[in-house]
């Protein structure tokens, strides 16, 4: 059976990461690209292979655990570097691999002439080593080991063009701020461990359901743990580093901080619905910081300007989504919106790499305009993947949102429909706002660039991805009995909650379908009308309202708030420790203490001259003294 | 006959300075050759020892015994547990990489630069096997001169004398009240037994009254506090680090630390162990100052030799915390973390040592770009680093992870605020790393510096090794550590079992 030989699949993109390594410098770049690729795409077929088998398995299987080596043993704590093949990892190994495959040989055309290829191909299979380990580690260990390691990768391929100050103050940036949030991740496995004696996940689960709904330590735990996905997931408050994270080449936005390592939080909340689901104060927190992140990150989206930074704002608005569905209990749903949005945001991102390929570097679509013209693979499969994330039947976008939207009115509070709907049409609008800043509308490209097409090794990705964005969320057909394929297939992996909403009629579900499409269709006229009926209009309202208009361009200036009250405040009471305490106290009591003595010694020394008529003259004066002393008592 | 194996491993340095005495001083290469072959045949003649060490046993291994001075029951007494083996394999590993360091580095007066080297060796393998109280104390301040010589004589010469005779002071001050201590453990076993020995194993289980421990436990714990070094008694370390030439450095962070948290372990909590817990909160917070503290203050440093050392005070704040635990994770997270800091500081040390070569500098301003020039030094730099700061996968998270989980276990509130020091690392690290390797190369002395030479790179492969075999397979070594930490554990629950039922008799009498 190929499932004992799992752990291929994450050891396949390792080794490329050595070859292209150690030797990618003096490889030809064709071979490295080969290595890269090849890799992951073995990996893949490993995948696909343990998919079936899977299938195969006699039903009631709903796990196979496969231990490798016993990594770390203390007294009774034991980590192993083991796997757990079960529904949700086989999905995300599928997306994982699938995806990354795909984005590797667009890297190809896109990186082709860049001196750090090798580099850049040896850290995306480090990356993606660590992806694959994180969603199929069978302990909690294990995952933070993948957990980790995806976060240095980003670190490594964010500074990937490290002469540029901001890219490497982005690396930087992401690196802190997900270390943050691996803090309480920590912590979480610290108290999983003294709770159930265990980091195995199944272990840990079926322990955890002897505790009863609304269990302290539960809900500590499921909160300690969350820190570390609103970190990796860039949730409010520790989104800020995802939308710098663009320094990096775009494939890498396409593949670590569209479709895999940022969706690693919203893995993890559904990995652990057997927790989550017992403490309902969490899930309230989970959900409540979805539905803030999403809205709030589409405001901010609406007024970008680089197209890059807009698909940023996206991801960290569609990520709230996820998170939102997780909240409400909808696990299923956020891991289906995980999927259908790892192919159309991929899709996105490649397609925006492909205009910024094909204008020489240009990210501002104040310059761009028209490009339909030059680009039209790039510009179709662009919009089939806006059609996707804007929620148009029957795009795979569609299935997923429409589910999310769904369910946190059904099993969730108005608020987070409202909520949801608000920034489904923001969505829409500022989706729009891009396809037609880029490709219609007026050209505004500098007259001395000469747009042109992508080369088929970038176009047939996005072709690909292009058709996944369509077909993809028909794996989760709603109302029809049994026709949601995905929801049956993952089931057995998660834990729902105990009072899940009950079933709504069929033709309510239709109604909300069709009022989110409404919504969606909507926010798309609207763009149509700013950007291409009207297009002074954006104009015209931005100076209408220069405050708002200013405060959200400026992204609500919460990376300055953040300086002044955290970093700033850090380096001046560091600088303090270091001059006023270390030197001045620390050290000015150690070499104070030298100065006494030495001053001490400076003048008893004087006592010691060596001549005998001063010491003789002590002697006389102590005598009289003493003398003295005795006969007036 | 059994081979003493520990004896010829101790002393074999001392005969390699025989060797040298007769060879001509002006011919450095020579000089560089045989000691590089010396430290080669020293650490083969410590392998025995990893490999023939039962890891079953808490008992100690490889023991030798000769009387010396039988009428005051001193003797020549060492051996090996599961605490001081890593310790000295770590010792005779770091010998031929640090020989091979000075290659450049060491220019005058090098006939006497390797005599010290070798003598220091020695001295700090006698202090990790010493059984006998006397024996220890003597090695403890025979290691102390070539180290003061290193700093003073090869140091940097603007500061190098402050430096060697802070070093040589803070430790002096300590070793002395230690010296008090045991003279004053010494007449309390004799008068107790009726035997007069300074035999460490024998004194573990003597009892003595908690007022006594409490006292004695302070007078060693600032002998090794100044050693470790724990806030607020590390103010030398850093002037010893930036002054010391890069073996020196190289020496002081991996092994001469060690000394001040083995000494914890070997000494102070099996000989006190009721002043162990009782002493728990005031060392566990002086540990977690010492790794926040230490972190905050590396940050800002403008020197890169001073930015790691005051990150190695952070580092031992994590073993100190760890030992302090008495847990299982704990002690061994502590053992294992004092093997990675070795490794990651002492290849940070000699990672400045190289551009230090190149550049005459070590202030962070005069770098920057140096990813360009010398690509294969940045990759190296960077996962000495990211070990440094605890990435999954290399030596530094076993350690960090083991002794926070420890910890957690004892105190959440403990395990909480040193677990942010986890955050303050990658801050402190990853902006030195930015400053000096990232960006374009901006002092035009930097555009031309050679990459790492196959010395440099053979300096450092034996280390990445061990950093990625650690952080892989750490039971490797955890196994080896696993018989003695029970051991140590059973006794001191024993001892704290006790002191509940010594105490809770004082609050008896009282009422």
């Amino acid at each position: 059976m190929m499932m004992d030989y799992v752990w291929l699949i994450p050891l396949f993109p390792l080794v490329g990461f050595l070859i292209n390594g150690f030797c990618g410098q003096r490889l030809p770049k064709t071979i490295v690209g080969i290595i890269g690729s090849g890799v992951i795409g073995l990996s893949f077929l490993v995948t696909v292979k343990i998919f079936l088998e899977f299938l195969s398995l006699p039903a009631g299987t709903k796990a196979v655990e496969k231990v490798v080596f016993t990594w770390i043993t203390s007294g009774t704590f034991q980590a192993q570097a083991a796997f757990l093949i079960d529904p949700l990892s086989l999905v995300m190994l599928g997306v994982v691999t699938g995806v990354s495959f795909l984005i590797h040989i667009y890297s190809v055309g896109y990186m082709h002439d860049e001196p750090g290829f090798y580099r850049y191909f040896s850290y995306l299979n480090l990356f993606v080593f660590a992806m694959l380990l994180l969603v199929s580690a069978n302990n909690f260990l294990l995952m933070f080991v993948g957990w980790e390691g995806v976060g240095l990768c980003s670190y490594l391929l964010i500074g990937f063009w490290y002469e540029k100050k901001s890219a490497s103050d982005a690396a930087k940036k992401a690196f802190v701020v997900n270390r943050i949030g691996d803090f309480g991740f920590l912590l979480g496995i610290f108290l999983i461990f003294w709770t159930f004696g265990t980091v195995n996940l199944r272990e840990v689960f079926a322990l955890a359901a002897k505790y009863p709904v609304g269990s302290g330590v539960i809900t500590a735990i499921t909160l300690l743990l969350f820190v570390g996905a609103i970190g990796k997931s860039a949730q409010i408050p520790l989104y800020t580093w995802l939308p710098d994270a663009m320094e990096g080449p775009t494939p890498v936005s396409a593949l670590i901080h569209a479709a895999t390592m940022v969706t690693a939080g919203v893995y993890m909340v559904a990995r652990c619905s057997a927790l989550y689901s017992l403490a309902p104060l969490s899930l309230t927190v989970v959900a409540a910081v979805g539905a803030l992140t999403a809205i709030f990150a589409a405001t901010i989206g609406m007024c970008q300007f680089d197209i890059k930074r807009v698909l940023a704002y996206s991801t960290v608005s569609q990520l709230g989504y996820m998170f939102l569905a997780c909240g409400v209990g909808a696990y299923i749903s956020g891991i289906f919106h995980l999927m259908t949005h790892a192919f159309f945001k991929a899709l996105l991102f490649l397609g925006s790499g492909s205009v910024i390929h094909g204008l020489h570097g240009e990210q501002d679509m104040r310059k761009m305009g028209h490009l339909k013209k030059y680009m039209p693979i790039t510009y179709w499969t662009f919009l089939l993947a806006t059609l996707a994330i804007a929620g148009i039947f029957p795009f795979a976008g569609f299935f997923s949102k429409d589910e999310i939207l769904f369910h946190s009115l059904v099993d969730g509070k108005f608020i987070y429909w409202l909520i949801a709907t608000t920034a489904a049409f923001i969505t829409a609008f500022y989706m729009f706002r891009a396809v037609f800043m880029t490709f219609l509308g007026e050209s505004r490209v500098d007259p001395q660039v000469h747009p042109h097409e992508s080369p088929p090794v970038m176009t047939v990705p996005l072709m690909i991805l292009a058709v996944l964005s369509v077909v993809g969320g028909l794996v989760g057909f709603p109302i029809i009995e049994g026709a949601h394929v995905f929801r049956e297939f993952l089931s057995p992996a998660i834990t729902p909650v105990a009072h899940a909403g009950g079933h709504q009629a069929v033709s309510f579900e239709v109604f909300m379908m069709i009022f989110s499409m409404a919504v969606a269709a909507i926010g798309i006229y609207t763009a149509y009308k700013f950007y291409i009926l009207k297009p002074d209009l954006p104009t015209a309202i931005a100076n209408r309202f220069p405050v708002i208009y200013d405060y959200i361009y400026n992204k609500y200036f919460v990376d300055e708030l953040y300086d002044a009250t955290i970093v700033e405040p850090i380096k001046a009471g560091s600088d303090f420790l270091w001059h006023g305490v270390d030197d001045k106290v620390v050290d000015g009591a150690v070499n104070g203490s030298a100065g006494v003595i030495t001053w001490l010694s400076a003048h008893l020394r004087k006592l010691e001259t060596g001549f005998v008529q001063n010491y003789a003259l002590a002697i006389l004066v102590g005598v009289v003294l003493i003398t003295g002393y005795l006969i007036g008592r | 006959m059994q081979l003493p194996i520990l004896s010829i491993v101790i002393f074999f340095p001392l005969v390699g300075i025989v060797l040298l005495l007769f060879l001509d001083r002006k011919n450095h290469k020579v000089l560089k050759g045989v000691t590089l072959g010396l430290g080669l045949l020293e650490f083969l003649f410590s392998l025995p020892l990893w490999f023939r060490f039962n890891s079953q046993t808490p008992a100690m291994q490889f023991v030798e015994r000769y009387a010396w001075f039988p009428s005051y029951g001193i003797s020549y007494y060492v051996g090996v547990d599961g605490f001081s083996l890593l310790l000295i394999m770590l010792t005779t590993f770091l010998t031929p990489i640090c020989v091979l360091a000075t290659w450049e580095d060491i220019q005058h007066r090098v006939k006497e630069f390797m005599i010290c080297l070798l003598a220091l060796m020695s001295g700090m393998l006698g202090v990790f096997v010493a059984l006998d109280l006397f024996l220890f104390y003597v090695f403890w301040e025979v290691m102390l001169i070539p180290m003061y010589l290193l700093i003073g004589v090869w140091g940097n010469p603007a500061r190098r004398i402050y430096a060697a005779i802070k070093f040589f002071l803070f430790t002096m001050f300590g070793s002395l009240l230690m010296l008090v201590a045991i003279l004053v453990l010494y007449f309390h076993y004799g008068k107790t037994t009726g035997t007069y020995t300074f035999d460490l194993l024998m004194m573990y289980g003597v009892a003595i009254p908690f007022h006594m421990q409490f006292w004695m436990f302070l007078a060693f714990g600032l002998a090794f506090a100044i050693k470790v070094p724990m806030f607020p008694f590390h103010t030398w370390l850093p002037d010893a680090h930036t002054e010391a030439p890069t073996v020196g450095s190289v020496i002081l962070a991996a092994v001469l630390l060690k000394m001040g948290t083995y000494g914890f372990l070997r000494f102070n909590m099996p000989l006190f162990p009721q002043a162990a817990w009782h002493f728990v909160p005031l060392f566990s917070i002086l540990a977690l100052i010492g790794i926040v503290y230490g972190a905050l203050v590396s940050m800002m440093q403008k020197d890169l030799k001073r930015l790691i050392a005051f990150s190695s005070v952070s580092h031992l704040g994590f073993v100190m915390l760890g030992l302090f635990t008495f847990t299982m994770p704990g002690v061994q997270g502590g053992i294992i973390q004092m093997i990675n800091h070795g490794l990651s500081t002492g290849a940070l040390f000699l990672i400045v040592g190289m551009i230090y070569e190149r550049r005459h500098t070590r202030m962070i301003a005069d770098f920057g770009g140096l990813s360009t020039p010398m690509p294969i030094f940045a990759a190296i730099f960077m996962v000495v680093s990211l070990s440094s700061i605890g990435l999954p996968g290399l030596n530094g998270f076993v350690g960090e992870f083991l002794i926070l989980l420890g910890t957690f276990r004892t105190n959440v509130v403990y395990a909480t605020v040193a677990a942010t020091g986890v955050i303050f690392a990658a801050c402190y690290m990853l902006w030195m790393f930015q400053r000096v390797m990232f960006g374009e190369v901006t002092n035009e002395k930097n555009r031309n510096l050679k990459d790492l030479s196959w010395r440099e790179i053979a300096i450092f492969a034996p280390l990445l090794l061990f950093i990625v075999w650690i952080g892989v397979y750490p039971n490797t070594f955890l196994n080896k550590t696993k018989a003695t930490t029970e051991n140590f554990l059973a006794m001191m629950d024993k001892a704290k079992a006790s002191q509940t039922a010594v105490s809770q008799g004082f609050k008896g009498e009282a009422r």
